[in-house]
């Protein structure tokens, strides 16, 4: 070794070297860090041998520990599912059309039904129940298949025009135009008709033909007053609300070849209790049906306790 | 083994740590001792009291008087309750204290630091502690030379659980700031307390037992701020604990003085201000930052003086102004007419000012509140009927102890209506009534229908609590409808 000696400046020992006359003072590191490095070493080797730590060609060393992010997380998930046990286990008995005696539930059903409406219905409906061309708003206050809480359920569970489903919602509105059924000019004056039930065009000498031709073709499942039936799913033509657009062009298109939107039966795919919280939710839209006031809640002693 | 070994202790470098020399601080009694006993004693009530006093808020509100609900965010302080919106009251009262700090600076010197900080509380506590144990600054002094034995070791022990018997006795009272004394006092013996009480307790605790019985002067020293900002802030007309060394100087005992009269200064050099002092300063080199103006070296020149019939004084509160004023022979000024001046005139009228302002805000708060926040997924609905729906989350604030009635109302929008998620759409109208419970915060689903012929426009809603017309608040929210209507 070079000859170690003390740099007058500062009376410090160097470490022996010297690269062109650089020379570097050996400046011992303070006590406190070199311990909190030694037990850092310590700390480390308990760290490898308890928890996942070298990795390997398929997977990292297990640990004893048997400590996984995974495993945490499906704990995590499973104790959230027992925290939520008892609410799931009331909604599984509680007949649907009795939920809103029940408010406590009701507003858990609406919470779980948001949730799982955000994974399963926006795909179509649309993050905020609105819908779009073809796929009905949620909100509003009309329904094709019916709005109260048992209908929407049975709608959820058994799907519409879903195949394979001896339940589903079914029904076919004839391709007047591509089978033949009616000449082009009776589709014009159907549509004319169609158009004033709901007043967006005003009565004419062709609404006048096509009140005729709806009568022979289209009261059936539509009523003669174009109400919609549904029983059939047969939307009501009278009011401000279309499914495929209240235009000329998209009305006359429907009579002619007409669209069938088509809803999973949703029975198949999720467990009864969460299509149970989906009905609930959807009813609670603002535009559900038969809607019943919640009784009133003992709120004073609740009070007391939630301000202490 | 950082060293090499043909190094001598004065070839050393001058490093930059410098070891404390303790302070083994001598008993005294005088003028200023009583004052700090009195302002130690009120202190330290008042900080172990307040938790514990009751203050009756009906059935729907804590009864405690001081309270910082942080579970609740609720802050309780006598009949005043605050809710986190309305935090810039606590925010009035910081900087009022901040101000008050400046205040005190400005009116009689570093007086907080002296007798009211909680620092210079809790080492005047701890050194009584030490007294009572180890006997006064001699016995002290020899017991820290010996070395350790048997002897020494227990009496240390002893002190040191008493130590963290006060330590734990001030980390514990802490907790009861934010919880219902109480209960909380039930729940930690049972061990049921919340982790972070005794986490607080604990952390407290040893905060109190290192800084007031070991690090004690140096806090001020070297980790307070204070002391630094007060420095800049000290100026000629601050009151200071001074050594009047044209008085004093040149120092010489009694008997010195006695053979040659006429030589020596009033000062003995007794050494007692420095025997006294709880931080270790010699008050004769005159203002240090380890000058707390605790003033208990006054008391001990004084009683000097007065045994060596000379004039009390020697070392007193004075300005540096009146100091030299003093020293050409003038009349000092009056400690009381020190206070009329500008600067403390100046502080006080803005410390006052913020005062009144917040009592002033604090008699004319509303404790109603409206907010709301539009629905803007869907931002309208068409109704099957033409009509426009838009949905609305308000929330109907109620900061009063009682549950109240309050009227909701739709101001503008011609033909509007409404109704809420928990009533039938036949029912809706352009007022609702609800009951709001005491003290909360209720969330009410509003939508409100207007005619297919509705443009978008802005319009009010309208919270009103029944019987108090005061008691209002309205809020300014947009109607969406489709465009080109």
């Amino acid at each position: 070794m070079a000859n170690k000696r003390l740099d007058e400046a500062t009376n410090t020992e160097t470490v022996g070297h010297e690269w062109d006359g650089i020379e570097e003072l050996n400046t011992p590191l303070p006590r406190w860090w070199l311990w909190s490095f030694y037990a850092s070493i310590v700390f480390a080797i308990g760290y490898v041998i308890a928890y996942p730590a070298l990795p390997g060609r398929h997977s990292a060393t297990p640990g004893m520990l048997g400590w996984t992010s995974r495993g945490q997380l499906d704990n995590e998930l499973k104790t959230a599912a027992a925290d939520r046990a008892k609410t799931v286990a009331a909604l599984k008995d509680m007949p649907i059309e009795q939920l809103p005696q029940h408010p406590e539930l009701m507003r858990a059903a609406v919470a779980g039904g948001a949730a799982a409406f955000k994974v399963n219905c926006v795909q179509c409906h649309g993050a905020g129940a609105a819908g779009s061309n073809g796929f009905p708003n949620l909100n509003d206050d009309d329904w094709l298949w019916g709005g109260d809480l048992k209908t929407i359920q049975q709608t959820l569970i058994h799907g519409i025009r879903q195949p394979g489903d001896d339940q589903t919602r079914m029904s076919q509105m004839p391709a007047f135009g591509r089978d033949g059924l009616l000449t082009p000019a009776q589709i014009q004056d159907t549509t004319s008709f169609v158009l004033s039930l709901s007043g967006k065009e005003k009565p004419s000498a062709a609404s006048q033909r096509g009140k005729a031709v709806f009568e022979a073709n289209c009261a059936v499942c539509h009523g003669p007053e174009g109400k919609g039936d549904r029983q059939f799913g047969a939307p009501n033509l009278s009011d401000a609300i279309w499914l495929y657009a209240g235009t000329r062009d998209a009305v006359s298109a429907q009579i002619t070849n007409p669209r069938h939107g088509v809803m999973p039966a949703w029975g198949a795919r999720l467990d009864p209790v969460t299509v149970k919280m989906l009905a609930a939710y959807v009813h609670s839209l603002g535009g559900g049906e038969e809607f019943a006031p919640a009784p009133a809640e003992a709120q004073p002693a609740a009070d007391a306790t939630a301000a202490q | 083994m950082n060293k090499p070994e043909n190094l001598k202790p004065e070839d050393e470098p001058l490093g930059l740590y410098a070891k404390r020399e303790p302070v083994f601080n001598r008993r005294i009694d005088g003028k200023f001792r009583r004052i700090k006993w009195a302002i130690m004693v009120i202190c330290l009530a008042i900080y172990w009291i307040t938790p514990w006093i009751r203050w009756d808020r009906g059935p729907y509100a804590p009864n405690q008087a001081v309270l910082i609900d942080l579970a609740h965010r609720r802050f309780y302080m006598f009949s005043i309750e605050i809710w986190p919106q309305e935090f810039y009251f606590v925010a009035g009262l910081l900087i009022m204290a901040g101000i008050g700090l400046f205040l005190v600076t400005s009116a009689v010197g570093r007086a907080w630091c002296g007798y009211a900080c909680p620092q210079t509380v809790w080492t005047d506590v701890f050194q009584h502690v030490d007294r009572f144990f180890d006997g006064d600054r001699n016995a002290r002094f020899r017991l820290y030379k010996a070395p350790w034995g048997p002897a020494k070791i227990a009496r240390r022990l002893a002190k040191w659980s008493v130590y963290l018997a006060i330590s734990f006795a001030t980390g514990g009272a802490w907790i009861f700031y934010f919880a219902d004394a109480p209960t909380l006092q039930h729940a930690f013996w049972t061990g049921t307390a919340p982790v972070v009480a005794y986490a607080t307790t604990f952390v407290l605790t040893m905060t109190t037992f290192v800084l007031g019985g070991f690090m004690r002067e140096q806090v001020c020293i070297y980790m307070c701020p204070w002391p630094r900002i007060q420095t800049a802030m000290l100026d000629e007309k601050s009151l200071l604990v001074t050594y009047k060394d044209w008085r004093g100087e040149p120092r010489g005992s009694v008997k010195k003085a006695e053979k040659n009269p006429g030589q020596f200064g009033d000062c003995i050099d007794c050494n007692q201000c420095v025997a006294v002092c709880p931080t270790g300063v010699d008050i004769r080199n005159g203002p240090t930052i380890g000058c707390i103006t605790c003033a208990l070296c006054i008391d001990a020149c004084d009683r000097v003086m007065k045994e060596t019939g000379r004039p009390r004084g020697l070392i007193d509160y004075a300005t540096l102004e009146d100091a030299e004023r003093e020293k050409a022979g003038e009349q000092p000024t009056r400690h009381l007419k020190l206070i009329w001046r500008p600067r403390t005139i100046l502080y006080f009228s803005v410390w006052a000012g913020i005062g009144l302002a917040l009592l002033f805000m604090l008699g004319t708060r509303i404790h109603t509140q409206l907010n709301v926040a539009k629905d803007r997924n869907p931002p309208y609905i068409l109704m099957s009927d033409g009509s426009i729906r838009n949905a609305y989350a308000l929330r109907l604030r109620n900061m009063e102890g009682r549950p109240r009635q309050m009227d909701i109302s739709i101001e503008g929008l011609p033909g509007a209506a409404m109704w809420t998620e928990d009533m039938a759409r036949e029912d809706a109208s352009r007022t609702l009534t609800r009951m709001v419970p005491a003290d909360e915060t209720q969330s009410v689903r509003v939508y409100v229908v207007a005619p297919s012929d509705t443009a978008s426009q802005k319009f009010e809603f309208k919270l009103q609590a029944v019987g108090d017309a005061r008691e209002k608040d309205e809020a300014d929210v947009k109607f969406d409808a489709p465009e080109g209507q």
